[in-house]
This record gives structure tokens, sequence and C-alpha cells, in this order.
């Protein structure tokens, strides 16, 4: 469909750079290597990258500087996740991401990470369970009009405060699903993409980071490691005020809390402000600065490795003037994409412009 | 954009052995990094831009296993991304960061803990296709073997050849002071050894060892003011085939083949055979070293047994090829077996390759195998000027 | 050449389809096996466990203690200068009352996992689970005291601390 989209074919694509997340999913050791053909890089050179959670962002990140690196003047990125190949439930392919001596042994799952880090953000600046249920309002919602998504749905606050308790504050409707999906983009460098198109949506900065595997150094009411990546980015991009700056911001929304924790750390706001921005209206479709128009992982499914890469096609769209129902009004013209993971320690940030 | 020289200026790993129980990985890497930063004359939190670590999940044991890089590495709160895949492609990786003008000073890091990998034939196991291959139920290396027979098939090589490899990377490996398998032997010992998967044998294979390289890469003004001897990258190249095995080209080593056109193609070189000094090519079996040199065109097709037999690829001939050991000599390391080849590489071209230095080491090359069951590989060409 | 997510292509798939064998998968149940080296400092670090100790790294420069031990400081790179005992006290930096296991099953009774911060180690949390205990009185800034297994019992094992249990108040 990428290819489609700009009118190509595999021909004129000069490398690959492949994301997906745990070979754990699949049980394909070299899963990578499994996905070649699909990914379109059959004899040609094909990379992956990693860097779990994050990924998403991560690859495009890649892509650019393949491209920008002189090697090569066309990169197809492809990202996907296919969970559902995990039996029971996808959420055993991370009981080994835990630390194996420290951590494991106790039988930790994701939920009661995530849950530990939304109750110290709440914590540590008051915020409400209440507060933070109107993300998953607001994402389902804007899901509505996407056409791929997996959980749209028109709620409310008290149906995300009354659904079951899963990890104490962390509730069913707090989360978003496992998903199965796919994403790819087309890069290219200048002269070929002025020839290929002619509304290229340039990619302006770049940046991801990894703080310390010792969760127990850093204190989890702020995602630090976001805001070193997301300032790398801004200034290659030229950006000062980034709350000014960025006319859309897709964070990455995997629970509910974490769009107002990503969003802290990509400086669209200050510590602890995310939950007024929300309440104001700001970061709906409609508001000043729209953070997730398509929907998020909440709402169009978290296909992790592919929900990143999903978070910087829809920025590609909205650029554009092409997200038809979801068009953010005001003709948008830069916009910051962002993903998160490992042991809650990695951020990938992209910003593109028009 | 930039397009500027990027050169290896530091170079640290442990010593490779087939159990490590005495450290954890992380401390493993670690030694490997501080000597690396000792090498190249930086510190790591002042002076590192990124990093590139090299690893698949399984192998560790650990889903995600990349959370645990930055510490080991000095790199925490740096960009720190992961390639599961060969050493090779990591140093490609920081290699580009480099040339884009991201980055000035990018370290590459790659371990193998092999053996703390219990049940690595039944890993192995879940390599092939899930649907297709995998109920098959059969040992991987039968896929060796049938690409060996066909290799021999279709070039005229033999087995005798195949074996000959193996005894001189073993030998060359007596040489190197961090190899885990060096030893003398002959021809006839390999091909009596137990038989793997019909033509190849116990001895035609490599075992497994346990080590941490870490190499920094600098921009060409940053290597310029360190104090280290910069090794410089003149080309790189990778290349997948297809993942499938009904598809592939049984033969011949296409994957190298491409990713050696596009490192010549970068590196400027027309006649290999003439500009190439030595060659360090992936030897996880005695027959791939044959089938990757003459898909490289360091000999034409169907005479790279030969150039075995008449010692052409032996140190003192005129095409030395894995003088450190190779797979077969120094231990298969995992991930870290493409960077142990651009290791031996680099330092025979800064002249500190001890007993097994060459006379004339002026360019090298370096070459990667994904590994059984798949067809992707990497090529490095490095060089003194 | 609109790049607009129009009609997607494909077929829809229900949960029956799948569970009455339409869509057909193969299955296997990996068994796979790992032995990880300890090393230096996580050696220490659970040696010390089985003693009923806890134990950190202490590294001069930067003046941190390193929890759990280890053998290097990550910030200074350089190796560690000490070991430092800590006391089997703490207070609940935050934590989850979890009504779901490792993969997402139903649990009865919940359990309340928690980063804990040692006391004397400068505030460096670890992960473990509160026990004996009301949910309803779990709190930050919680004091808590280790409960140790049986001397017998121990093996080297983060798991030889069987919970952590409110100090005075629970």
């Amino acid at each position: 469909m990428a290819l489609d989209s700009c009118g190509m074919t595999l021909d004129g694509i000069d490398c690959v750079v492949m994301g997906t997340a745990p070979d754990a999913f699949d049980m394909i050791h070299m899963k990578g290597e499994n996905l070649i053909d699909g990914a379109g890089a059959w004899r040609k050179p094909y990379m992956r990258g990693f860097v779990g959670g994050g990924t998403g962002v991560f690859v495009v990140d890649q892509g650019w500087y393949h491209v920008a690196s002189g090697l090569f003047d066309t990169c197809l990125v492809v990202a996907e996740e296919k969970m559902s190949s995990c039996l029971p439930h996808p959420q055993g392919a991370f009981i080994t991401i835990w630390d194996q001596f420290t951590e494991s042994p106790l039988g930790p799952s994701l939920l009661w990470m995530f849950a530990m880090e939304m109750t110290r953000y709440m914590h540590v600046h008051g915020i409400t369970e209440r507060e933070i249920a109107m993300v998953s309002v607001k994402n389902k919602k804007n899901a509505m009009d996407h056409p791929a998504a997996q959980l749209p749905a028109e709620i409310t606050v008290e149906d995300v405060l009354n659904s079951e308790v899963m990890a104490w504050p962390v509730k069913r409707l707090d989360v978003s699903p496992s998903s199965d999906g796919a994403v790819a983009l087309v890069l290219a460098a200048e002269p070929a993409a002025k020839r290929i198109t002619d509304k290229p949506v340039w990619i302006e900065g770049v940046g991801w980071c990894l703080d310390t595997f010792y969760i127990g150094h850093r204190d989890l009411y702020y995602p630090r490691y976001v805001e070193y990546a997301a300032r790398q980015a801004y200034e290659m991009a030229g950006i000062n005020e980034p709350s000014k700056e960025i006319d859309i911001a897709e964070p990455y929304d995997p629970f509910d809390y974490k769009e107002l924790h990503n969003a802290e750390g990509l400086l669209l706001c200050g510590k602890g402000e995310a939950p007024k921005l929300l309440a104001d209206g700001v970061t709906q479709r409609t508001g000043r600065q729209p953070w997730c128009p398509s929907g998020g992982a909440l709402g169009v499914g978290n296909a992790i490795a592919a929900t990143g890469t999903m978070k910087v096609a829809e920025l590609f769209w909205q650029l554009r003037g092409e997200a038809g129902k979801r068009q953010v009004p005001g003709k948008p013209r830069r916009g910051v994409a962002q993903a998160w993971g490992d042991e809650l320690q990695v951020g990938t940030v992209i910003v593109v412009g028009i | 954009m930039s397009a500027g020289r990027v050169a290896i200026v530091g170079v640290g790993y442990t010593p490779f052995r087939p159990i490590t129980p005495d450290v954890s990985f992380r401390e493993m890497v670690y030694e490997a990094a501080a000597k690396a930063y000792e090498d190249a004359g930086i510190e790591p939190q002042k002076d590192l831009d990124a990093c590139v670590t090299c690893q698949d999940d399984f192998e560790h044991g650990r889903s995600i296993w990349n959370e645990q890089t930055p510490d080991s590495l000095g790199a925490v709160l740096k960009p720190v991304g992961t390639i599961p895949g060969d050493g090779i492609y990591g140093l490609i990786d920081a290699y580009m960061q480099i040339r884009s003008g991201l980055r000035n000073v990018v370290v590459v890091e790659t371990h193998s803990k092999a053996s703390n990998m219990i049940t690595r034939n039944y890993l192995l196991a879940h390599a092939p296709d899930p649907i297709y291959n995998k109920p098959l139920s059969q040992h991987p290396y039968y896929i060796a073997g049938m690409e060996m027979n066909r290799f021999l098939y279709e070039t005229g090589n033999t087995k005798e050849q195949c074996a000959m490899v193996a005894v001189k990377n073993r030998r060359n490996a007596l040489s190197n002071p961090v190899a885990a398998y060096g030893q003398k032997s002959a021809v006839e010992d390999v091909l009596g050894s137990e038989m793997i998967s019909y033509p190849l044998t116990e001895l035609d294979t490599s075992s497994h060892a346990d080590g941490g390289i870490v190499m920094v890469l600098a921009s060409e003004d940053r290597a310029r003011s360190l104090a280290g001897k910069p090794v410089w990258i003149k080309g790189v190249g990778w290349c997948s085939e297809t993942p499938w095995l009904e598809s592939r080209n049984w033969g011949e080593a296409v994957y190298a083949k491409l990713a050696a056109d596009m490192a010549y193609r970068i590196a400027k070189i027309n006649e290999p055979r003439e500009d190439i000094d030595f060659a360090e090519v992936d030897d996880t079996f005695s027959y791939k070293e044959l089938q990757h040199l003459e898909a490289l065109g360091l000999c034409q097709r169907g005479m790279a047994g030969r150039m075995t037999s008449d010692g052409v690829t032996q140190r003192q001939g005129e095409l030395p090829v894995n003088v450190s050991g190779g797979s077969l000599g120094v231990g298969h390391l995992v991930e870290a077996t493409g960077l142990q080849k651009v290791l031996e590489v680099v330092l025979q071209l800064r002249g500190e390759a001890g007993k097994r230095q060459l006379d004339n080491a002026r360019v090298g090359l370096a070459q990667s195998w994904r590994g059984i069951p798949y067809a992707s590989g990497a090529v490095a060409i490095l060089s003194r000027e | 050449m609109r790049n607009e997510v129009g009609e997607l292509p494909g077929v829809p798939l229900t949960e029956k389809d799948v569970l009455h064998k339409k869509v057909l998968s193969t299955e296997w149940d990996p068994k796979l096996k790992w032995a990880w080296d300890t090393g230096i400092g996580y050696g220490r670090y659970l040696n010390e466990l089985k003693k009923g100790r806890i134990v950190g790294s202490k590294c001069n420069k930067c003046k941190r203690v390193l929890l759990p031990a280890r053998a290097f400081c990550e910030l200074c790179f350089r190796q560690v200068d000490e070991w430092v005992h800590l006391k089997d006290t703490g207070t609940v930096n935050t934590f989850s009352i979890a009504y779901t296991d490792w993969v997402a099953r139903r649990i009865k009774e919940p359990r309340i996992p928690a980063m804990i911060e040692i006391d004397g180690s400068g505030g460096v949390a670890i992960l473990h689970l509160l026990g004996a205990v009301d949910p309803k009185q779990v709190r930050v800034g919680l004091r808590v005291k280790a409960v140790w297994k049986p001397e017998s019992q121990r093996e080297g094992a983060i798991t030889d601390i069987l919970h952590w249990l409110p100090m005075g108040e629970g």
C-alpha cells in the first residue's frame, strides 16, 4: 500500500529497514530474517532495528540515516507485530524482560510495572484516576474515524473508572489491546523525493535515548529519557518552544496515563501539567495542539512496533491534509511522534514537517 | 549531508572461551568497553554520541534484552539502539550514523554468552519457518549438509578441500592467544570425525565460545584528533537472499556476492583479488569459507578448493584467509562472529597481531553470515590509509 | 496519488473462524532453557541474601550506593570500591495492587508489587512484594520490613525474602 500510494514498485527501493519487537511473540528465532520476503527485502540491504516498544519510531529514525548517509536514495521502512500467535497471552512474552536475578523470580507482569509508574506519577503531582481516564475517552473516540482501528468507542470517564481493576490503578479501559498489524513508509533523499511526489513530508529531527536498566535508581514520575530524545530531535529541527511550534503530537499511549507522561517528556507542557491541557480541551482534535488525533494505541490498537510507525504515518496524512474525517483543522505544518518501551526506559522521537 | 570518511579508532575485547562462569555478560561487556575506550583515548560519558549493540533476544534468553545495554557501555541516557543481527550490521549502522552527520563518535558492541544457552539445538530448531519447515523436526544442521552437498556438486570442490579449511583455521588459532579451539589436526581427522549431516562432519563445524567485543568509530575530524591509530572503513555492503529454503540458490552464496558488490562499489575496488591483501570470511562450517571466497570474487567459481589445497590462503600464502583462526579456531561467537573478523582485520592493519602478524597488510576484508537457516550477510573493507 | 486510508483490503475474520479451524495454525510449545551466569556483582548480592542480608556496592567517585550490588559503576564507568551492608527495612516509593498474573490471568487474592527504597541506600529502590497487608492500607511512604525465608530454605535468590511487612502500623 505504501508503494502504491506513491506510484512506486520494489524496484525503486534501495534498502529496507524492519521494525518488529520481541521474537517471543512469534517464537521464531531470528524473526527478522523470517520477515525478509514480507518486507520486500529480497536481495536488498535489509537491516532490523530494535529498541523494544520504542522500535516503531526508532526504525523511521534509522531509515532517515540510511538515506542521509548518502548510501541510498530510497528506503522502505516496515514495522509489524503479530501478538496473537503467543498463547495463552502475549504478556507471557515479557516474563524474561525483567532482571533475571532480582526481578523475574517475583513473577512481575507489564501491568504491574506500568501500574507502579502510574501510581508514582499520580502521587507526585496529585493527579487523579478520573483526570487520566479522559485520555482513553478522547483517543477511543478519535479512533472512530480511523478505518484500521481495533477498539474505537464512545465511552465516558465513568465507564473507564468502573471497568475491572487489573492492577490498581490500572483498569481495563486504561489499557490498549494487544494487536496484530503492520505499517510501511517510503523515505527518499531530497532530489528523489521531489521526483516521486509534489507533496513530500520532511523528516526534520530524530532522537532516541535509553536510560539505565536499574529501575530502582530512577524516579518513575518523569521520563527524562523521553526529554533527552526530544531535545535531540528539536535541536536538529530548530525548535525552541515545542509547546508552540508543534501543531500535532502523537505521543505513545499504550496506557492512558502514558500519553500525559510522554507528552510531559516531549516538553509539550510542564511536569504534571498535561492533565490540565487535556481537561481544557487543548489536546482534542479540534484543540490548539491535538494529541493522538489518530486514536492512538488505545483506539487504533497496539501492535507494538507497528504502533510507533502508525503514529508517523498519521502525521504524514495530517500534514498533507489527507486524514479524511480525522483531519485536524488549521492546516498543521509540523508534528512530533514518539514511542516508548523497554523497562520503562527508552524514548524515540521524530519531528516531521512540510 | 556530509559523507566524510569513518574510522575505527579503538577496539577492546575479552578472551574467547567455551565457558565464562566467572563473569556476567554485563561484566564481560564492561571489560571489553573499558579496554576499547582506553584504546581510543575517550571517556564514555563525555565523548560518546551514540551506541549500537548487536544481539538477538533468544540467544540471550531475555526478551527485549537491549534494555540492559546502556549500563555496561557507560552510555546511560545516550542514544543506544540495537541491531538484532550480526556485529558487522552494527558496524554498518554506526558508520551510517556518522556519515549522515548526526554523530561523531559511535560505539559498536556485541558479545556472546553462548554457554548460557542450554538447549541450543532446540533453539536453532525455532529459526526455520514455523509453518513449512519447523514441523519436520530435523536438527537444522541438515540445511548445512544439503547446502554443502549442492555446493560441492556444482563447483567441483571436494570434501577433502573443505577439511583442509578446518585444519588450516584451527592451526592458525594456535597463534592467537584469545582463540578457544586452536589445535593441530589432519585432513583425515576431519573426514573421520562424527558425521553430522552428510557430507558435513563434526570437525567441519565450529563450536561456540563466549566473549565480548567493543569498537569505537569516529568521523574523520574526530579520528584525527584522537591519539590512536585510525583504521578506515573503505566500503560496506549487506544483503539478504530469500528466507525460503524452497526458493533459495543452494549452490552459491548470493547474499555474500551482492553484499561484496556493494562494498567494492563504495570502496572503488574493481579487482578484489588484486586490491584485497587478506580476508576474514565466515567459516561457521568449513565449506562456507570456500563458498564465500568464491562469492566475494576472491577467486573464480569452483577454484576456492584448489586455492586452499595450493596453500594460497595459508598465513604465508598470497591471500591469507582467517589468520585469526576463524570461527573454526576462535570459536563461533554467535552475533559477535562478524565483529571478531573485523577485529582481526583491525589488529593486522595496525600491526598488532603478534605472532600471526602479516607482512603486507594494507587492505583487509571482513565478511559475516547470519547463519543457519538464513541467507543474509555483510561485508566490510578496511584500510590503513 | 491519494494516501488516505480509504478501504482496507482483506476479509474480516471472527473468533469463530479461528476456533473452528477455518483459519489454520500450527501449534508449538517451546522448551528452551538457559543458565545465566550471575558474575561477580550479582553473585555476591545473591550469596548475601542467602545469609539474610542485603548488600549494595559503593562507588567512591560519585558516592552512590548501587543496588542490587554490582561490579562496576555505570555512570563513572569504573569498578566499585566496596560492598556495603544495608538494613532490611525501607519505604514504599510506589506500588500496585495486581489482580492479574504474568500471563494476564485473573487472580483472586491480589499481589502487591512495590518499589521499596532500602534504608541506608540513599533512596535506591528494589522491586519486591508486600505481604500480609490489607490493600487499603498500602500507600506511598509506607515503612516496611523484610520477612525472610527460614535459613534452611534459602537458596541465594531474590525469593529468599518472602515479602515485606508494614512496620508497626500494618
